[in-house]
């Protein structure tokens, strides 16, 4: 049998505060698509990282090939040296540029020192005809589709000689026939020897086409299983844990009248966004805790999104305790809504302001033209500082000094000051310390219980168990069902996400 | 509870001894007004050094005399002087802020909104009185009020390509910054329209009885300019609107969620700078008695976007202070006085200018302290014996 | 597999006549080279208007053709330069002074130091290349924005002029002068005025260097790996660097580059305007700039024709003709229509920009 192409052994890698990667092995054969799945912080993007050379890890070693001696990889040119190349979701090819220059940039055939546009372009036409993609590659790249591009950026990866690829959720932006061109490309490529790394968040994909899948989670190596031994229920439970922790069981009130009693707070009636998350049917009433559940890029962010009007929804209505607000997060605040987004750093964080105008930013531009007094500021700041216990120097400190989880505690204190009728809150916990994920929770259930109406994104799965009265399903941008009371277990929302033969 | 109180606490804390001393020593060095006032001061030491120097001792340039009426002085030259400087550097501290951009147009708009209200005010009757403004056709007010009313257009211009077209500022206002000027010389009918009322002369001099005594012993523009700087702070103070504006060029994304409308924000900020670039118009013109629509405020913009760098604040836009872009207006205007007290000429000046801009964005480049400290360790390297005990 | 053609850019392709015209067109030019079209249609059209208008004035005529680049020999290679700044991401604002600092060490070193005019060209291209790599370094090792860097070198330049000689110095030196008043006649094309004599069309041996000089870049632009190195790093300074190209050398490279190109237009510029003034060349950055805008050129980088600046710049040129012609509109109309083309072209880049983002 042939060797291996990469070994990795006991990779590990912190991140100030984090432990990105724990003891992490990974194996990849000639003629294999291997899936790395696993969600958020899972450790899937540096574990490619640190194989490319984007990364710097602490311990372990990388093999290539037979040889016996590890390498390391310093930066990505060099990686593309050793024959591993990447391509991503965002194309790093310039559109700017021909199909036939973004293949050959930086090596273009030329003669008496002249880039010779003709010897280019025909072996541009060659490498893709090599690949079965028929284009005109005198044309530049940005007028051709993502997946077109794809193309160009895989067969750029293996003019230069690649043995490794490396596709990072190439498909995210694809539809299903560009998929299916995708994956005819990705088995020519494994019949020729290659080895490929897929990163997908895709299920279906993943038994499509690969052979392999290696699960990774929260920063540990879970498993390396053959596609055919590994359903999907357990793929999914692999990503997303089944092992219970020992956090402090929280009150978790029975679920509240659902029934057709009183207006519900939030009523979504077809609501959807094109070429985002398809239309759905969403009730969420006063004093519940409603989960959304499904894989990254399920669209469990994007039904939050639309509620809320961050997406402008094209499709459906959407009542706010019977009146209909108009769709821009100005309206949706003044009708009682608040959303904590998902990526802290993005969208939530003003990072030069301090703490105390993070917290009262919210109700402010709530309230319009008037300022605050500065009393009133640190008042409320005071207030949602010793409510959440959030540690900082001071209210002036700038909120880019806070740790992560307190940085989160701020945005959520942002949104109570606010006095919200209904709170969304999309992954509150990721990316922070076990302790102040409990206080969260917590914190959620405590809410409820005063009548506020909650919705609550998480990938783990058992934190929703303990919050939410009821969970939405999400898969593959549709809302694939919705279990209530003594439907709630873990086993029945993975079978859900999982879809496929576990489904209906 | 095992978060730890600000993990990454910045580059201070530093525990052991004389660590209390260097915290303070940190805070202020790291406060944003520090660096202003230390080039302010720094330009005003080399004043006092160039008046010791000349006159024999430091205290001619803190003189404050008054003759005929009014106070006269190096220091009272140098805030009348920086009064348009002040003025635009307000307007151009709000772009810079919320849009991450310059607004170069700011020069060519004053000429023009200064030429649009001497236009007006001798309105049919310029040609046959040799473009000399013998008696306001419109009453004064009215000019004024269409100088800023011009102004805020221009500002609605600029404002608009940048908010709704997403186009670069500096391109967008490259526009205006072209054809402003044009403009200018279009309502100037391409001559060089002197007003001979005068009361046209009060804003950008001295206000004066009907007998042409001055009355106010303060030049008027240094009140305008400091009633801008107030209304402006008053503004800052008691609206959510500079918040709001640091918010959206912080992080716009972030922003929206919050319920802020950026696109409004960001007009709004460039329709305040117009009116700015229209009152420092105003004085300008006011001061000469007339518009040159070459000359008028002709690479004024540099000065302002200067101003605004020279206050601490970052061109990339996000947090800002409008007491450094005061300072660093009046610093700019206190090296034009020294550098004209050792008989630099006007021509020469930007040559100065230029190598203070130079320090002052390499002090501020993010590249430049890693390439010290490369510098360093390449030094460190060849010289062991010096700090072998630490490398160790 | 077979191969498939997997969704050409653009419609599906209509039949008939009118479809494949229109096919055509799409063909050459696709995007931001239709902005290049454009600029040449604009172009022709003003012309052909001129034409008629100003029969009398014989603008129709090689020599009424020849005017506008005999007046402009700078102009064109420092819009050639301006458009390479552009196409890599970044500007330049400083050309202008430094045309006026050129002019002046010309003017100054010859007239008053009896410098000769051959060492003194000498000595003002490696000034250029000087100045464009300081400029460089700043950009492109010390990230800071080009803006601010050739503001710096903007005053910089202004200051040195008047540091130089704070005079107006007019050149006599018999070797420049000659240069500047080469004369290249064509036997064609003239008219007779009306005194009845023929009027030869001419160019100035100036216009010969800065064709040239335009034709030199648009080779390196065109068929250099530098030169296709300038697009990447301008279509994108990330993926350039993930496919392995030196992004910072590149840009290093373009400033220096630019410089030695903006001392070329300015002594080409002083073999027009024959002296050194502080003043000289006002504003010359942003008609620069605007060339290169008309020329379809990105301020946002990574698109942009030499050739296209050099149509900007006779677009630029035959409206300040047709201003002058009119002989009653105040001077200041030229840079209103100026300023109105390019709202005209930066407003149809973004809305280029939009449907680009859309269709994504």
């Amino acid at each position: 049998m042939a060797d291996p192409l990469i070994r990795m052994r006991g990779i590990t890698k912190n991140f100030p505060g984090v432990l990105a990667l724990d003891d992490v092995d990974f194996t990849l054969w000639p003629g294999e698509i291997h899936a790395l799945m696993g969600e958020n912080g899972a450790g899937k993007s540096t574990l490619v990282k640190v194989l490319t050379g984007a990364e710097a890890f602490e311990t372990g070693a990388i093999y290539l090939g037979g040889a016996a001696k590890p390498v390391i990889n310093h930066s990505p040119q060099e990686a593309q040296g050793r024959g591993i190349s990447t391509v991503y979701q965002e194309v790093n090819l310039c559109g700017n540029l021909t199909v036939a220059e973004n293949l050959f940039v930086g090596r273009q055939p030329r003669r008496a020192g002249f880039v010779n546009w003709r010897e280019m372009n025909r072996r541009a036409r060659q490498v893709m005809e090599g690949i079965g993609v028929d284009i005109d590659v005198g044309k530049p790249l940005e007028g051709y589709s993502i997946a077109v591009q794809q193309m160009v950026a895989i067969a750029r990866a293996i003019d230069i000689s690649a043995t490794v690829l490396i596709l990072d959720e190439p498909t995210s932006s694809l539809n299903d026939q560009e998929v299916a061109k995708l994956f005819d490309l990705m088995r020519r490529l494994k019949a020729d020897g290659l080895g490929i790394i897929f990163i997908t968040h895709f299920l279906e994909q993943v038994y499509e086409v690969c052979d392999k899948i290696t699960v990774l989670r929260n920063g540990r190596l879970v498993g390396e299983y053959a596609v055919e031994t590994l359903s999907r229920t357990d793929l999914v439970a692999a990503m997303l844990g089944r092992a219970f922790d020992d956090l402090a069981a929280i009150q978790h009130k029975a679920a509240p009248v659902t029934g057709e009693s009183g207006t519900p707070v939030i009523a979504a009636r077809g609501l959807g966004v094109r070429g985002g998350v398809k239309p759905f049917d969403l009730d969420i009433y006063e004093g519940e805790v409603v989960g959304l559940a499904g894989l990254l890029g399920s669209g469990r962010t994007e039904v939050a999104r639309a509620i809320y009007g961050a997406d402008t929804a094209d499709q459906g209505t959407l009542d706010v305790k019977g009146a209909r607000p108009k769709h821009h997060p100005i309206d949706s605040m003044r009708a009682g809504m608040a959303f904590c987004p998902e990526s802290r750093k993005d969208e939530g964080c003003l990072q030069d302001l301090s703490v105390r105008e993070n917290i009262i930013l919210a109700e402010q531009s709530k309230r319009g033209m008037r300022l605050m007094s500065r009393s009133e500021q640190e008042k409320i700041a005071d207030e949602y500082i010793r409510l959440l216990q959030i540690k900082t120097a001071s209210m002036e400190t700038p909120i880019k000094q806070l740790s992560g989880g307190n940085q989160q505690k701020v945005i959520v204190a942002r949104w109570l000051a606010t006095h919200p009728d209904f709170l969304i809150l999309d992954e509150p916990t990721r990316g922070i310390d076990v302790g102040t994920k409990a206080e969260i929770q917590k914190l959620c259930v405590r809410l409820a219980d005063d009548g506020m109406a909650i919705l609550f994104i998480s990938s783990e799965i058992d934190e929703m168990l303990r919050t939410c009265g009821r969970i939405g399903v999400m898969r593959d941008l549709h809302k694939v069902g919705e279990l209530a009371g003594d439907e709630l277990s873990s086993s029945a929302i993975m079978a859900k996400i999982a879809g496929g033969e576990a489904d209906e | 509870m095992s978060d730890v109180v600000t993990r990454d606490a910045g580059p201070a804390a530093g525990p052991g001894p004389g660590g209390a001393a260097r915290r303070v020593f940190r805070r202020i060095l790291h406060s944003r007004l520090t660096f202003p006032l230390v080039c302010l001061l720094l330009v005003l030491l080399l004043n006092v050094i160039v008046t010791t120097a000349t006159t024999g001792s430091p205290g001619p340039f803190f003189q404050i005399a008054l003759t005929n009426g009014t106070l006269n002085g190096p220091l009272i030259t140098i805030l009348n002087r920086s009064s348009e400087l002040v003025i635009l550097a307000l307007g151009m501290t709000m772009t810079v802020s919320c849009s991450a951009g310059t607004d170069i147009s700011v020069g060519a708009v004053m000429a023009f909104s200064g030429s649009v209200s001497i236009w007006l005010l001798g309105f049919g009757t310029l040609p046959q009185n040799d473009y000399h403004v013998k008696a306001y056709v419109v009453p004064y007010v009215v000019g004024l009020l269409v100088a800023v009313l011009v102004g805020a257009l221009c500002g609605v211009w600029n404002g608009f390509l940048v908010s709704r077209l997403r186009i670069q500022p500096m391109v967008a206002t490259l526009i205006l910054f072209t054809g402003g000027r044009g403009l200018a010389k279009v309502f100037a009918d391409g001559q060089i329209d002197k007003v001979d009322v005068a009361s046209y002369k009060w804003l950008g001099n001295f206000i004066q009885d009907s007998s042409g005594k001055n009355i106010v012993p303060v030049p008027t523009a240094i009140f305008i300019a400091g009633g801008m700087v107030l209304v402006t702070a008053l503004v800052l103070r008691y609206t959510p609107l500079g918040m709001n504006i640091q918010a959206v060029g912080i992080n716009n994304k972030a922003s929206r969620i919050l319920g802020l409308k950026s696109a409004r924000l960001i007009l709004l900020a460039y329709v305040f700078c117009g009116v700015c670039a229209a009152i420092a118009g105003i004085i300008a013109t006011s001061r000469i008695g007339g518009i040159d629509a070459n000359n008028c405020g002709k690479l004024i913009e540099l000065d302002a976007i200067l101003a605004v760098a020279l206050g601490g604040n970052s061109l990339a836009g996000g947090k800002f202070s409008l007491s450094g872009s005061v300072i660093g207006a009046i610093t700019i205007q206190a090296l034009t006085t020294v550098l004209y007290s050792i008989n630099v000429s006007a021509d020469q000046l930007p040559f100065y200018k230029a190598i203070v801009v130079v320090i002052i964005v390499v002090l501020q480049s993010p590249e430049t302290r890693p390439m010290w400290e490369r510098f360093k360790a390449r030094w460190r390297r060849t010289a062991p014996s010096v700090t072998a005990g630490d490398a160790a | 597999m077979s191969a498939v053609d997997v969704g050409r850019p653009g419609r599906p392709s209509r039949p008939g006549l009118l479809g494949g015209i229109w096919r055509g067109l799409r063909a050459r030019f696709y995007g931001n080279n239709f902005l290049v079209l454009i600029t040449i249609v604009l172009f022709a059209a003003m012309y052909i208007v001129g034409i008629f208008i100003y029969r009398d004035k014989n603008f129709g005529s090689l020599n009424s053709f020849f005017d506008m680049l005999n007046s402009n020999p700078g102009l064109i290679v420092i819009a050639a330069g301006m458009t390479m700044v552009l196409v890599s991401g970044g500007i330049d604002i400083s050309v202008g002074s430094q045309v006026a600092m050129y002019c002046m060490m010309l003017a100054y070193f010859m007239e008053h130091k009896g410098v000769s005019a051959a060492t003194m060209i000498v000595v003002v291209l490696v000034t250029g290349i000087v100045f464009g790599l300081v400029q460089g370094v700043l950009v492109a090792y010390f990230r800071i924005q080009p803006f601010i860097v050739t503001l710096a070198g903007m005053f910089f330049a202004r200051g040195m002029t008047a540091m130089i000689s704070p005079q107006t110095i007019d050149i006599t030196n018999r070797d420049f002068m000659g240069l500047a008043t080469k004369r290249i006649y064509f036997p064609f094309g003239g008219y007779t005025n009306a005194a009845g004599v023929y009027q030869r069309p001419f160019i100035y041996l100036s216009v010969v260097l800065a064709v040239f000089a335009l034709l030199v870049v648009f080779t390196i632009m065109t068929w250099t790996k530098f030169g296709r190195n300038v697009y990447a790093v301008g279509g994108g300074e990330q993926s350039a660097l993930l496919m392995g190209l030196n992004t910072r050398r590149t840009k290093l490279t373009v400033y220096t580059f630019n410089g030695l190109l903006t001392a070329f237009g300015g002594f080409l510029f002083c073999l027009f305007s024959t002296g050194g003034a502080v003043e000289k060349a006002q504003g010359f950055e942003m008609q620069a700039i605007a060339s290169s805008v008309i020329g379809g050129a990105l301020l946002t980088g990574g698109v942009g024709n030499v050739i296209g600046s050099f149509f900007g710049v006779l677009v630029q040129t035959t409206i300040t003709k047709f201003i002058n012609f009119n002989g009653t509109l105040a001077n200041g109309w030229s840079s209103i229509v100026l300023a109105a083309i390019m709202s005209f072209f930066i407003i149809l880049q973004s809305v280029f920009a939009y449907v680009r983002n859309k269709r994504r």
